[in-house]
Protein backbone atom coordinates (compact mmCIF):
# COMPACT_ATOMS: atom_id res chain seq x y z
CA UNK A 1 0.00 0.00 0.00
CA UNK A 2 1.30 3.50 -0.69
CA UNK A 3 0.14 6.66 1.03
CA UNK A 4 -0.38 10.10 -0.43
CA UNK A 5 -1.26 13.18 1.55
CA UNK A 6 -2.99 16.13 -0.10
CA UNK A 7 -3.17 19.60 1.37
CA UNK A 8 -5.35 22.34 -0.10
CA UNK A 9 -4.28 26.01 -0.39
CA UNK A 10 -5.92 29.08 -1.91
CA UNK A 11 -4.66 32.21 -3.60
CA UNK A 12 -6.21 35.08 -5.51
CA UNK A 13 -4.49 36.48 -8.58
CA UNK A 14 -5.18 38.32 -11.80
CA UNK A 15 -3.95 37.57 -15.28
CA UNK A 16 -4.44 38.25 -18.96
CA UNK A 17 -4.02 35.57 -21.60
CA UNK A 18 -2.19 37.12 -24.51
CA UNK A 19 0.53 35.58 -26.68
CA UNK A 20 2.92 38.23 -27.99
CA UNK A 21 3.73 36.22 -31.10
CA UNK A 22 0.09 36.22 -32.23
CA UNK A 23 -1.97 39.06 -33.74
CA UNK A 24 -4.63 40.95 -31.77
CA UNK A 25 -7.29 39.09 -33.75
CA UNK A 26 -5.74 35.69 -33.16
CA UNK A 27 -5.39 36.39 -29.44
CA UNK A 28 -9.03 37.45 -29.26
CA UNK A 29 -10.15 34.35 -31.14
CA UNK A 30 -7.95 31.99 -29.09
CA UNK A 31 -8.45 33.36 -25.58
CA UNK A 32 -11.86 35.11 -25.85
CA UNK A 33 -12.74 37.08 -22.70
CA UNK A 34 -9.47 35.97 -21.09
CA UNK A 35 -7.74 38.31 -23.58
CA UNK A 36 -9.54 41.46 -22.33
CA UNK A 37 -6.78 44.11 -22.15
CA UNK A 38 -6.85 44.97 -18.44
CA UNK A 39 -6.92 41.39 -17.17
CA UNK A 40 -9.21 39.69 -14.66
CA UNK A 41 -8.81 37.51 -11.58
CA UNK A 42 -9.57 34.15 -10.02
CA UNK A 43 -9.63 32.51 -6.62
CA UNK A 44 -7.30 29.65 -7.38
CA UNK A 45 -7.31 26.43 -5.38
CA UNK A 46 -4.01 24.56 -5.20
CA UNK A 47 -3.83 20.93 -4.07
CA UNK A 48 -0.34 19.71 -3.23
CA UNK A 49 0.07 15.93 -2.96
CA UNK A 50 3.09 14.28 -1.37
CA UNK A 51 3.90 10.60 -1.15
CA UNK A 52 6.00 8.55 1.22
CA UNK A 53 6.05 6.17 4.17
CA UNK A 54 4.40 7.46 7.38
CA UNK A 55 7.29 6.43 9.68
CA UNK A 56 7.16 6.40 13.47
CA UNK A 57 5.14 9.62 13.65
CA UNK A 58 2.43 8.25 11.36
CA UNK A 59 2.78 11.38 9.23
CA UNK A 60 3.66 11.28 5.53
CA UNK A 61 4.66 14.93 5.86
CA UNK A 62 4.96 17.41 8.68
CA UNK A 63 2.00 19.75 8.04
CA UNK A 64 3.82 22.83 9.32
CA UNK A 65 6.88 22.12 7.16
CA UNK A 66 4.74 21.57 4.05
CA UNK A 67 2.62 24.66 4.75
CA UNK A 68 5.75 26.73 5.36
CA UNK A 69 7.36 25.64 2.10
CA UNK A 70 4.20 26.27 0.05
CA UNK A 71 3.61 29.65 1.69
CA UNK A 72 7.19 30.82 1.30
CA UNK A 73 7.85 29.55 -2.22
CA UNK A 74 4.42 29.71 -3.86
CA UNK A 75 1.69 31.63 -2.05
CA UNK A 76 3.87 34.61 -1.11
CA UNK A 77 4.72 35.03 -4.80
CA UNK A 78 1.24 34.44 -6.26
CA UNK A 79 -1.37 35.58 -3.75
CA UNK A 80 -2.92 38.96 -4.61
CA UNK A 81 -0.54 39.39 -7.51
CA UNK A 82 -0.95 40.22 -11.17
CA UNK A 83 0.67 37.19 -12.77
CA UNK A 84 1.64 39.04 -15.97
CA UNK A 85 3.11 42.08 -14.20
CA UNK A 86 4.47 40.73 -10.92
CA UNK A 87 6.08 37.46 -12.04
CA UNK A 88 9.14 37.66 -14.27
CA UNK A 89 8.43 34.03 -15.26
CA UNK A 90 5.37 35.24 -17.19
CA UNK A 91 7.15 37.96 -19.19
CA UNK A 92 7.75 35.44 -21.98
CA UNK A 93 5.08 32.81 -21.37
CA UNK A 94 1.30 33.15 -21.09
CA UNK A 95 -0.08 32.69 -17.54
CA UNK A 96 -2.52 29.93 -18.44
CA UNK A 97 -3.23 27.59 -15.55
CA UNK A 98 -1.25 24.91 -17.43
CA UNK A 99 1.84 27.15 -17.34
CA UNK A 100 1.05 28.18 -13.78
CA UNK A 101 1.02 24.52 -12.68
CA UNK A 102 4.46 24.00 -14.27
CA UNK A 103 5.76 27.13 -12.52
CA UNK A 104 4.42 25.99 -9.14
CA UNK A 105 6.15 22.65 -9.70
CA UNK A 106 9.45 24.46 -10.31
CA UNK A 107 8.94 26.81 -7.35
CA UNK A 108 8.50 23.82 -5.07
CA UNK A 109 11.08 21.41 -6.50
CA UNK A 110 13.84 24.06 -6.55
CA UNK A 111 13.53 24.31 -2.76
CA UNK A 112 12.07 20.92 -1.79
CA UNK A 113 13.32 19.91 1.66
CA UNK A 114 10.77 17.35 2.86
CA UNK A 115 11.48 13.63 3.18
CA UNK A 116 8.23 12.86 1.29
CA UNK A 117 8.21 13.16 -2.49
CA UNK A 118 6.14 15.73 -4.41
CA UNK A 119 3.72 13.48 -6.33
CA UNK A 120 1.00 15.69 -7.84
CA UNK A 121 -0.21 19.27 -8.21
CA UNK A 122 -3.76 20.25 -9.03
CA UNK A 123 -4.91 23.81 -9.63
CA UNK A 124 -8.52 24.90 -10.05
CA UNK A 125 -9.01 28.28 -11.66
CA UNK A 126 -12.74 28.18 -10.95
CA UNK A 127 -14.79 25.32 -9.55
CA UNK A 128 -15.60 24.29 -13.11
CA UNK A 129 -12.07 23.55 -14.25
CA UNK A 130 -8.96 21.88 -12.87
CA UNK A 131 -5.44 21.26 -14.13
CA UNK A 132 -3.53 18.30 -12.80
CA UNK A 133 0.17 17.55 -13.04
CA UNK A 134 1.44 14.11 -12.01
CA UNK A 135 5.11 14.23 -11.04
CA UNK A 136 7.16 11.13 -11.87
CA UNK A 137 9.37 9.69 -9.10
CA UNK B 1 -14.43 0.15 -14.54
CA UNK B 2 -14.10 1.93 -11.22
CA UNK B 3 -16.87 2.83 -8.82
CA UNK B 4 -16.65 5.02 -5.74
CA UNK B 5 -18.83 5.00 -2.66
CA UNK B 6 -18.79 7.64 0.05
CA UNK B 7 -19.35 7.31 3.81
CA UNK B 8 -18.92 9.61 6.80
CA UNK B 9 -18.02 9.15 10.43
CA UNK B 10 -17.22 11.50 13.28
CA UNK B 11 -14.57 10.56 15.79
CA UNK B 12 -12.10 12.00 18.26
CA UNK B 13 -8.41 11.28 18.55
CA UNK B 14 -5.11 12.30 20.12
CA UNK B 15 -1.96 12.23 18.02
CA UNK B 16 0.90 11.43 20.35
CA UNK B 17 3.52 8.72 20.37
CA UNK B 18 3.67 7.30 23.93
CA UNK B 19 7.40 6.62 23.50
CA UNK B 20 8.07 10.36 23.18
CA UNK B 21 8.00 13.21 25.71
CA UNK B 22 5.11 15.69 25.85
CA UNK B 23 7.40 18.36 24.36
CA UNK B 24 8.42 16.09 21.48
CA UNK B 25 4.79 15.20 20.75
CA UNK B 26 3.83 18.87 20.81
CA UNK B 27 6.65 19.68 18.38
CA UNK B 28 5.63 16.89 15.96
CA UNK B 29 1.83 17.04 16.17
CA UNK B 30 1.09 20.58 17.43
CA UNK B 31 -2.42 20.95 18.92
CA UNK B 32 -3.26 17.45 17.64
CA UNK B 33 -1.31 16.20 20.68
CA UNK B 34 -3.65 17.86 23.21
CA UNK B 35 -4.10 15.06 25.76
CA UNK B 36 -7.88 14.92 26.00
CA UNK B 37 -8.43 14.69 22.25
CA UNK B 38 -10.46 16.56 19.68
CA UNK B 39 -12.69 15.48 16.81
CA UNK B 40 -13.25 15.55 13.09
CA UNK B 41 -16.01 14.72 10.62
CA UNK B 42 -14.16 12.23 8.47
CA UNK B 43 -15.31 11.68 4.90
CA UNK B 44 -14.37 8.40 3.27
CA UNK B 45 -14.38 7.66 -0.47
CA UNK B 46 -13.74 4.06 -1.41
CA UNK B 47 -12.98 3.06 -5.00
CA UNK B 48 -13.21 -0.48 -6.35
CA UNK B 49 -12.44 -1.77 -9.82
CA UNK B 50 -13.83 -4.65 -11.82
CA UNK B 51 -15.83 -5.65 -14.88
CA UNK B 52 -19.59 -5.12 -14.93
CA UNK B 53 -21.40 -8.47 -14.55
CA UNK B 54 -22.86 -9.52 -17.93
CA UNK B 55 -26.35 -10.02 -16.47
CA UNK B 56 -26.68 -7.43 -13.68
CA UNK B 57 -24.54 -4.77 -15.37
CA UNK B 58 -22.95 -4.00 -12.01
CA UNK B 59 -19.31 -4.09 -10.91
CA UNK B 60 -20.35 -4.43 -7.28
CA UNK B 61 -23.78 -4.06 -5.75
CA UNK B 62 -23.48 -0.63 -4.09
CA UNK B 63 -25.82 -1.70 -1.29
CA UNK B 64 -23.39 -4.49 -0.49
CA UNK B 65 -20.43 -2.09 -0.57
CA UNK B 66 -22.35 0.29 1.69
CA UNK B 67 -22.96 -2.57 4.13
CA UNK B 68 -19.26 -3.51 4.13
CA UNK B 69 -18.30 0.13 4.82
CA UNK B 70 -20.83 0.23 7.64
CA UNK B 71 -19.59 -2.95 9.26
CA UNK B 72 -15.85 -2.39 8.84
CA UNK B 73 -15.61 1.37 9.33
CA UNK B 74 -18.70 3.38 10.26
CA UNK B 75 -20.10 1.18 13.03
CA UNK B 76 -16.77 0.61 14.78
CA UNK B 77 -15.46 4.18 14.38
CA UNK B 78 -18.42 6.59 14.31
CA UNK B 79 -18.77 8.65 17.50
CA UNK B 80 -15.80 6.91 19.12
CA UNK B 81 -12.57 8.04 20.71
CA UNK B 82 -10.24 6.20 18.34
CA UNK B 83 -7.28 5.87 20.74
CA UNK B 84 -9.38 4.20 23.41
CA UNK B 85 -12.11 2.38 21.55
CA UNK B 86 -10.83 1.27 18.15
CA UNK B 87 -7.96 -1.13 17.57
CA UNK B 88 -5.13 -0.81 16.56
CA UNK B 89 -5.15 2.86 17.65
CA UNK B 90 -4.46 1.85 21.22
CA UNK B 91 -0.96 1.08 19.85
CA UNK B 92 -0.69 3.10 16.61
CA UNK B 93 -1.03 6.89 16.44
CA UNK B 94 -4.38 7.66 14.72
CA UNK B 95 -3.06 10.18 12.21
CA UNK B 96 -5.23 10.49 9.11
CA UNK B 97 -2.49 8.51 7.31
CA UNK B 98 -2.72 5.62 9.77
CA UNK B 99 -6.53 5.66 9.84
CA UNK B 100 -6.64 5.51 6.01
CA UNK B 101 -4.11 2.65 6.03
CA UNK B 102 -6.15 0.73 8.63
CA UNK B 103 -9.35 1.22 6.58
CA UNK B 104 -7.47 -0.04 3.51
CA UNK B 105 -6.41 -3.20 5.39
CA UNK B 106 -9.92 -3.87 6.71
CA UNK B 107 -11.59 -3.37 3.33
CA UNK B 108 -9.02 -5.08 1.14
CA UNK B 109 -9.28 -8.33 3.03
CA UNK B 110 -13.06 -8.24 3.28
CA UNK B 111 -13.63 -7.38 -0.40
CA UNK B 112 -11.15 -10.02 -1.56
CA UNK B 113 -12.99 -12.61 0.51
CA UNK B 114 -16.48 -11.58 -0.50
CA UNK B 115 -15.86 -10.61 -4.15
CA UNK B 116 -12.67 -12.14 -5.58
CA UNK B 117 -13.33 -10.54 -8.98
CA UNK B 118 -13.36 -6.99 -7.56
CA UNK B 119 -10.23 -5.10 -6.55
CA UNK B 120 -9.97 -2.28 -4.03
CA UNK B 121 -7.99 0.50 -5.77
CA UNK B 122 -8.19 3.53 -3.48
CA UNK B 123 -9.24 4.66 -0.03
CA UNK B 124 -9.47 8.43 0.29
CA UNK B 125 -10.01 9.82 3.77
CA UNK B 126 -10.69 13.52 4.32
CA UNK B 127 -9.88 14.77 7.81
CA UNK B 128 -10.95 18.29 6.84
CA UNK B 129 -11.94 19.71 3.46
CA UNK B 130 -8.33 20.93 3.09
CA UNK B 131 -6.52 17.73 4.08
CA UNK B 132 -6.92 14.19 2.85
CA UNK B 133 -4.95 10.98 2.40
CA UNK B 134 -5.13 8.42 -0.39
CA UNK B 135 -4.18 4.86 0.49
CA UNK B 136 -3.67 3.06 -2.80
CA UNK B 137 -2.53 -0.27 -4.10
CA UNK B 138 0.79 0.93 -5.54
CA UNK B 139 4.34 0.22 -4.38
Amino acid sequence: MNLRLTRRYRFAASHRLHAESLSEQENRRLYGKCNNPYGHGHDYVLDVTVEGPPGASGLVADRAALDGLVRQRVLSRLDHMNLNEDLPEFRTTVPTTENLASLVKKMLLDHWNLPARLARLRISETDRNAFELEIAP
Amino acid sequence: MRITRKAEFSASHVCANPAWSAEENRRVYGPNANPHGHGHNYVLEVTVEGDPHPVTGMVFDLRELKEILNQEVVEPMDHRFLNREVQPFDRIVPTVENIAAEIWRRLEERIKRQHPSVRLTNVRLYETSDLYVDAGGGA
